[in-house]
């Protein structure tokens, strides 16, 4: 095997060798569901007929654990001191950052779809005759680009906790601007031009949350660029979280 | 074998490790010995890469830590033994450490064998007392059967029989060829386990020789309280009380 697969099978048993990550992973799922479930039932009502926003509401929700999963997984490994132990292990510090953001990658990333498809199968069967076809190119990509969105946010925000080098930190400022965001930060007239950039932001339009068009929750961008943003985003956060490991003492 | 050579490590508020040069023989104990704070702990996370220098170098076996290979089958550590994840168990602790450096997994059965850990191979870090904390370190550090081990302050903690138990550990190590470099901020515990001292205080070397050689020069008797007066008299004026610790 070689030297980046050792230290990234090494990072994967430390991920299965801890309990958060069966909790945080299940919670997860759990919050991603019943959010989905409960707007569901609203689905037919009102303005809401895409049964798909139903899916995007419960793993937008469902996503605070998961990014604190992401930072927790780094912020752990300084805040209990294996943080040694492992650089004596792997002292390519690049490798190891590397290791490690593929173990968070792929925890994620496999959770999120296995997930998602969940989510949509349960909101499906409770529309009864709104479900949409799961073949069609718009479920396809919305299905797609929420995954994306999921595991690149939490290679994002594992990446911050590694420059912070902490759980707290990270966490006390990335679930606030999510959570509010979720309320709607992002679509009030006075910060929207810039917020609407933001890494948790730029997502929302493949995952059915607003249209490029519409006159009041409308973005600048189509489904395609939003992602391509949220892939600049995750790589500049890489490329920090990489260069803050090289340069600084352990 | 490892050199260390003019190292030097600087900090805003001041200076850790100040022109370090000396050499650990494969073959023998070498105690590295000085008060809290003199700057043992910084000294060997420069030999491991995890600090950088800011001037000096060194090396083990001839080269940088950070560019060997598989480190843990060449160099082991044993660090703070509270460097655990409370929730994870000991055999997951030396699991991943082996897989990062291709180790097998029979290996991670005989060092929690050779430590006395079998039988509490699952409980989780935070169960385990600090005495097993110490052990747990120490298979860590045995894992890859290394040449050159590196162990900072493994008495911390351990009960009587840990403490002869690790003592011999380090003396039949060296007694396989193998280098051995212990620190240690006691006197007495070292005029028992090694054949050379290398003692520093304030990051300067102040001392690089045998200990029977140091006892004779130090000491009127044998002693461990008379070797305890001994080394503070050499370190007295080196030691120095930092409130901000001696990271």
């Amino acid at each position: 095997m070689s030297a980046f697969g050792q230290a990234a099978a090494a990072e994967w048993v430390k991920l299965r060798s801890v309990r958060s990550t069966a909790v945080t992973l299940a919670a997860f799922a759990f919050t991603a569901a019943a959010l989905g479930w409960a707007a569901s039932s609203s689905v037919g009502e009102g303005d809401l007929d895409d049964p798909l926003v139903a899916v995007a509401m419960g793993l937008l929700v469902g996503q605070l654990l998961l990014i604190t999963f992401a930072v927790t997984v780094v912020g752990s490994e300084y805040s209990t001191g294996t943080i040694r132990a492992s650089l004596a292990a792997v002292p390519s510090r690049g490798r190891f950052f590397a290791a490690k953001m593929a173990a968070v990658g792929l925890a994620v990333g496999g959770a999120a779809l296995a997930v998602e498809l969940a989510v949509f199968a349960l909101v499906q069967a409770v529309v009864g005759d709104l479900a949409v076809e799961w073949t069609a190119w718009s479920t396809i990509e919305m299905l797609l680009g929420s995954w994306i969105h999921l595991t690149l946010l939490s290679v994002f925000a594992a990446s911050i906790a590694v420059m912070a080098r902490s759980t707290v930190w990270p966490l006390a400022i990335l679930l606030p601007v999510l959570f509010l965001s979720g309320q709607g930060l992002g679509n009030l007239e006075a910060v929207k031009p810039v917020v609407q950039y933001f890494p948790d932001q730029v997502g929302q339009v493949i995952m059915h949350m607003t249209v490029p068009g519409d006159p009041q929750f409308g973005r600048p961008y189509g489904p395609w660029e939003g992602i391509a943003i949220l892939v600049l985003w995750t790589a500049a956060a890489l490329a920090g979280g990489w260069l803050s490991m090289r340069r600084r003492d352990s | 074998m490892i050199e260390v050579s003019n190292l030097t490590k600087r900090y805003r508020g001041g200076i850790a490790v100040d022109d370090l040069s000396f050499t650990v023989e494969p073959g023998r104990v070498t105690g590295f010995l000085g008060p809290n704070g003199a700057g043992k702990s910084t000294t060997i996370r420069l030999i491991l890469g995890l600090d950088r220098p800011t001037a000096g170098r060194a090396a083990i076996g001839g080269r940088p830590y950070g560019s060997i290979e598989r480190p843990l089958t060449a160099v082991g550590t044993l660090l703070e033994a509270g460097d655990l994840h409370p929730g994870r168990s000991a055999r997951a602790h030396l699991q991943w450490l082996a897989r990062s450096n291709g180790i097998g997994a029979r290996r991670v059965e005989e060092v929690l064998e050779a430590t006395g850990l079998a039988a509490a191979a699952r409980k989780k870090a935070k169960a385990l007392s600090l005495g097993m904390k110490q052990r747990l370190g120490v298979a860590a550090a045995l894992l890859g059967d290394p040449g050159v081990l590196i162990l900072d302050e493994p008495v911390n903690g351990l009960d009587p029989e840990g403490v002869v138990w690790i003592r011999n550990l380090m003396k039949r190590l060296a007694a396989e060829g193998r280098t051995v470099l212990v620190s240690s901020h006691l006197m007495a515990e070292m005029a028992l386990t090694a054949e050379h001292l290398v003692v520093i205080g304030r990051g300067r070397l102040l001392a690089d020789l045998p200990t029977e050689a140091f006892i004779a020069s130090h000491a009127e008797s044998g002693s461990g309280a008379s070797l305890e007066e001994a080394f503070m008299r050499l370190t007295s004026g080196a030691v120095e009380y930092r409130s901000g610790g001696a990271r």
